[in-house]
């Protein structure tokens, strides 16, 4: 009989078998199979831009692009082109490459190099250094040199709100932002504004992100486009160490990572699995405002399992051994981090800060239409 | 220059052509409206303000956002004032084949301007566009909805003329 | 002399009124199938004609509405594309704004195959006055009981509605259309799903162009095999050129299918040969998205046959030496064209009209914009040529579009046909940036 098991369907998935449920993704087929053996985690896919916990996403930034070697079973034929597997949904016996096929790993070169052509090379003094995906995917997946040779495309960069500062021109244009907007704030007011690469995240109007949810675009950005305003520059990531806690919120469940160095929180996220994904999604109360470990009831610390520059601390420099053009590049404009500015934990103050921010970026922005 | 609008509201008769259009889409579906919406706006202010945005989304009761997001992807839809006759000539290959980049350069020297600047008059905003679907008469502009095809020096000076009175 | 089927009554004067349409024979299709057939019917003879979709892919449209899926209870929706943003392509334009009711009744008649009831016309918003036309079109039929209600008094209803665009060539692409007409941006959609599942509402969906339907009507009077026998092999019927460039009569031209390559170029009757007694250099035969060729593999193919105007004999040879026939937007380039500079002038166009989804499109169309506008300028280096190959393979066929393709394939196939004259704007920057410099083989035309 055919249809004994009618939900579970068998793939292949660079050279490894793996049962998984009918209208699973290839993506989520190969994650499976990390899930079930760590050692495979790099058989996935990077993801740019899709994030499950997001309806809709995926299928832009073209990270993920495989071979569909066999369609099915059924239909033994291999897809045309290369599929976006994050979207694409697995069929019985359907055969896919990744790190085996040469050309998804030369496609994937070029997605990587298209995402950095426009993407500031200031590592060195990005807060999200460390944990930026981007970084991972650049390190992992790209080729030792740019070639690109023409100006840049560069955005000021301004504060949406209070708490968070929006560095449109390291933005990759995933949208995952504007489905956190859309699907976890009850109204959104930014998106993405123009077209093509000129595109850019912005709510036009200088309008503040004022909601309960609006600091989770933080968490979904996978780059350093999108920062806590209440964390900028008081520390690189490896430096400190995240703990899980919890504490009882009326508004989200409250279980999220505190980023400490000694007594002091010095940022507050959600809790990512493996994949960098937002486990559940935390309020901007427990995000901003609960920045004393004594607000917090501590579970022990997190374990970051994520394969990234962060835990096999390969983004220091001298451990770096294959050569990563974009440190070398910027190693020229690298710039000591500024560590002694007192930190700013009190609401109104960071208020009273952003609003004189936004004074000066306008006064700037005035400037240069009017020169 | 038109003036930024300071009392955001259709005229009657554009506010029932606005209900028309919007009822033209199933239940549930008037988002539809917003390009032929943004078009009827343009009509009457010449160019989209941030106010005139947001009351075309209160009409289709959609957040103001989501009508700068499409404003802003369409190239027809002015977010800057613009001049009283917007002359948006096509820069594309086969218009250029037919001579276009002297014509259009006679129009700039003749204007006085480049593309996507104004005439100190506020008479005249050129814009440069993509192709207009009207190679085999090319070089071509639109000045609203007319097409001017065929376009030679003499013709333009026939055109900023007629245009001028 | 080509049988006509679209521009029969073109010359007509008054045609674009239903008084006039209609003594010229028109909507007696909408009689016939509403009246004589059932919906099935009329999707068999689209299928019996083998006519293939007119903007730009050719998928053969009867097969097309047979994948239409039929869900109970969901409405069905059929939407023409007049986006016609191609550069090169401006038959579309000229069809809806000379004979609009071919395609008001051509929609009848396709909307009454697929079960629609409310069906859309997409126009591309530049052509505002065009959509005055076809609105007062759609407002005479009605009044003659054509649309609206109980269609002459079938029990069948149809609104028609012309919907504008606002400025994106990307919403010719049929799912940006779609989110277009849903009232976003226009930022096409990966399939799948296709239209034809989840299209416009979530609902099934047909994505047709002008031509296409307008074709219709003849189907239905004279039967698909009729239109069928037109033509040459898989190509059937005829098709609208729309010819630009160094021609002597540049405009749009009805041609049946298999005509030869060298006859619409030359002969009086259409293009009229090259103007002002320049030779040919090169032609885009499909509108700006297909491979330019150069003179030698026009009129020929390599293999020495006579090239045809037809979907197969245009891409013979295949991207070595053959191209497509797209939506047959026909330029031809005398040697006074510099073909660095054309291609330039298209990766613009694909840069600024790319929607800015997908990276490798975004970022590679602007990429490659300026490395050519670069080397047109006399600031190229030679790596710049084999660069630019690359970035085009590395866009081609990893978009969630076609747009890709279409920007990376009037790179690569100029730096195939016409390297050489790539090389020497690098090589002699002072003089290929004179105003007007042209390579020709070893000399320049000034
Ligand atoms: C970038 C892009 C632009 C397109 N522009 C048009 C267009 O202007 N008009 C058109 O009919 N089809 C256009 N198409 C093709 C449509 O996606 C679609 O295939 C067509 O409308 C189907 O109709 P047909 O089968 O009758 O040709 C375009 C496709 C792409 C990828
Ligand atoms: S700001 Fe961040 S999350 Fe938003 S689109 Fe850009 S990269 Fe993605
Ligand atoms: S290929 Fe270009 S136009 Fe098409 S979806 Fe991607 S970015 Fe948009
Ligand atoms: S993660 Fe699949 S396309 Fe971005």
């Amino acid at each position: 009989m055919e249809d004994t098991k009618p939900n579970v369907v068998k793939i292949t998935f660079d050279g490894i078998e793996v049962e998984v449920e009918a209208g699973t993704t290839i993506m989520q087929a190969a994650r499976r199979i990390a899930e079930a053996d760590g050692t495979q985690a790099h058989l996935v896919p990077p993801a740019m831009c899709y994030y499950k916990p997001l309806e809709g996403t995926g299928g832009k930034c073209r990270a993920c692009l495989v071979k569909v070697a066999q369609g099915s079973a059924k239909d033994t034929r291999p897809m045309p082109k290369l599929v976006p597997s994050c979207i694409t949904q697995v069929q019985d016996g359907m055969v896919v490459e990744n790190t085996t096929n040469p050309a998804v790993l030369e496609a994937r070169k070029g997605v990587v190099e298209f995402l950095l052509i426009n993407h500031p090379l200031d590592c060195p003094i990005c807060d999200q250094a460390g944990e930026c995906h981007l970084q991972d995917f650049a390190f992992e997946h790209g080729a030792a040199q740019t070639r690109y040779e023409e100006e840049r495309r560069t955005f000021e960069k301004h504060d949406i709100g209070p708490y968070i500062q929006l560095h449109m021109t390291r933005c990759i244009l995933c949208y995952r932002c504007v489905y956190t907007a859309d699907q976890i704030t009850n109204q959104r007011v930014h998106g993405v504004l123009n077209r093509g690469d000129a595109a850019e995240i912005s709510t036009y109007i200088e309008k503040a992100i004022d909601n309960d949810f609006s600091g989770n675009v933080i968490d979904v950005c996978p780059v350093g486009a999108l920062t806590d305003k209440t964390y900028r520059f008081k520390n690189r990531v490896w430096f400190t160490k995240p703990v899980d806690a919890h504490r009882d919120c009326p508004t989200c469940k409250g279980e999220v990572t505190l980023w400490c160095r000694g007594e002091e929180v010095i940022r507050v996220t959600a809790r990512k699995n493996q994949w960098g994904e937002v486990q559940d999604f935390i309020c901007n109360t427990c995000r901003f405002d609960q920045k004393k470990t004594s607000d917090w009831v501590i579970e022990g610390p997190t374990k970051v399992q994520r394969s990234s520059v962060i835990s096999a601390n390969k983004y220091r420099a001298d451990l770096v051994k294959k050569p990563d053009f974009a440190l070398k590049l910027a190693s020229s404009q690298y710039k000591a981090i500024d560590d002694s500015r007192p930190y700013v934990t009190d609401p109104d103050t960071i208020r009273q800060q952003s609003v004189e921010n936004n004074d000066k970026a306008n006064h700037r922005s005035l400037l240069a239409e009017n020169n | 220059m038109t003036e930024a609008p300071n009392t955001v509201a259709f005229t009657p008769e554009r506010l029932a052509k606005a209900r028309e259009i919007i009822a033209r889409y199933p239940e549930g579906r008037q988002k539809s409206a917003l390009l032929p919406l943004l078009h009827v706006a343009q009509e009457q202010w010449g160019w989209l303000s941030s106010e005139v945005m947001d009351y075309v989304a209160g009409l289709l009761s959609i957040q103001p956002i989501e009508v700068y997001e499409v404003a802003s992807f369409y190239t027809m839809f002015h977010l800057e004032p613009v001049g009283k006759h917007v002359i948006e000539y096509c820069r594309t290959g086969p218009c250029c084949l037919m001579g276009g980049e002297d014509v259009y350069g006679y129009l700039k020297q003749k204007l006085g301007i480049g593309a996507g600047e104004t005439t100190p008059d506020g008479t005249f905003t050129l814009k440069e566009v993509e192709c207009l679907a009207a190679c085999g008469w090319g070089p071509v502009f639109q000045i609203r909805e007319k097409y001017y095809m065929n376009l030679t020096n003499e013709r333009i000076d026939e055109i900023v003329e007629e245009l001028s009175k | 002399m080509t049988k006509k089927i679209l521009l029969e009554h073109a010359g007509v004067s008054g045609i674009e009124t239903f008084d006039v349409y209609r003594k010229q024979g028109g909507y007696t299709a909408v009689e016939k199938a509403l009246k004589t057939m059932t919906p099935d019917e009329v999707v068999e003879e689209a299928k019996k004609s083998g006519v293939r979709g007119r903007g730009g892919a050719g998928f053969p449209m009867g097969m097309k509405w047979g994948f239409l899926a039929k869900p109970e209870g969901v409405p069905r929706y059929l939407v023409c594309n007049a986006d016609e943003s191609e550069p090169g392509t401006f038959k579309d334009h000229y069809l809806m704004k000379t004979i609009p009711h071919l395609l008001v009744e051509g929609m009848i008649v396709a909307s009454y195959a697929l079960g629609a009831h409310k069906s859309f016309i997409y126009v591309r918003g530049e052509l505002l006055y065009v959509i005055a036309i076809l609105e007062k079109a759609i407002e005479e039929a009605k009044a003659q009981g054509f649309l609206g209600k109980n269609i002459l008094g079938t029990g069948y209803d149809l609104e028609l509605v012309v919907q504008p665009g606002g400025g994106a060539y990307i919403c010719g692409e049929e799912t940006a259309l779609l989110e277009s007409l849903e009232g976003k941006r226009g930022n096409p959609r990966n399939k799948p799903p296709f239209p034809a599942v989840k299209g416009l509402y979530q609902s099934p969906t047909v994505v047709n162009n002008v031509e296409s339907i307008a074709n219709m009507p003849w189907i239905i009077n004279n039967g698909g095999e009729a239109y069928a026998a037109i033509g040459i092999g898989r190509s059937t019927g005829t098709k609208l050129i729309s010819a630009s460039g160094h021609i002597k009569k540049p405009g749009v031209y009805e041609i049946e299918l298999g005509l030869s390559v060298d006859e619409f170029l030359n002969s009086d009757e259409y293009c009229g040969g090259i103007r002002n007694g320049h030779h040919l250099k090169a032609l885009v035969a499909g509108g700006s998205s297909v491979p330019i060729l150069p003179a030698h593999l026009i009129t020929k193919t390599a293999t020495g046959e006579n090239r045809l105007m037809s979907y197969e004999s245009l891409s013979d040879g295949g991207f070595a030496t053959g191209t497509m026939l797209g939506s047959g937007g026909f330029i031809v380039f005398d040697e006074t064209a510099c073909i660095v500079r054309n291609t330039w002038n298209f990766a613009r166009f694909y840069h600024h009209e790319s929607c800015g989804q997908c990276s490798p499109c975004r970022e590679g169309t602007g990429w490659m914009e300026k490395v050519l506008h670069r080397i047109e300028h006399g600031h190229g280096s030679m790596h710049d040529i084999d660069l630019l190959v690359d970035v085009a393979k590395k866009i081609e066929g990893n978009t969630i579009c076609p747009l890709g393709d279409a920007a990376a394939w009037p790179v690569a196939s100029a730096i195939r046909h016409f390297r050489d004259e790539f090389e020497w704007h690098i090589t002699h920057p002072k003089e290929a940036t004179q105003p007007g410099a042209v390579y020709m083989g070893d000399s320049i035309l000034v």
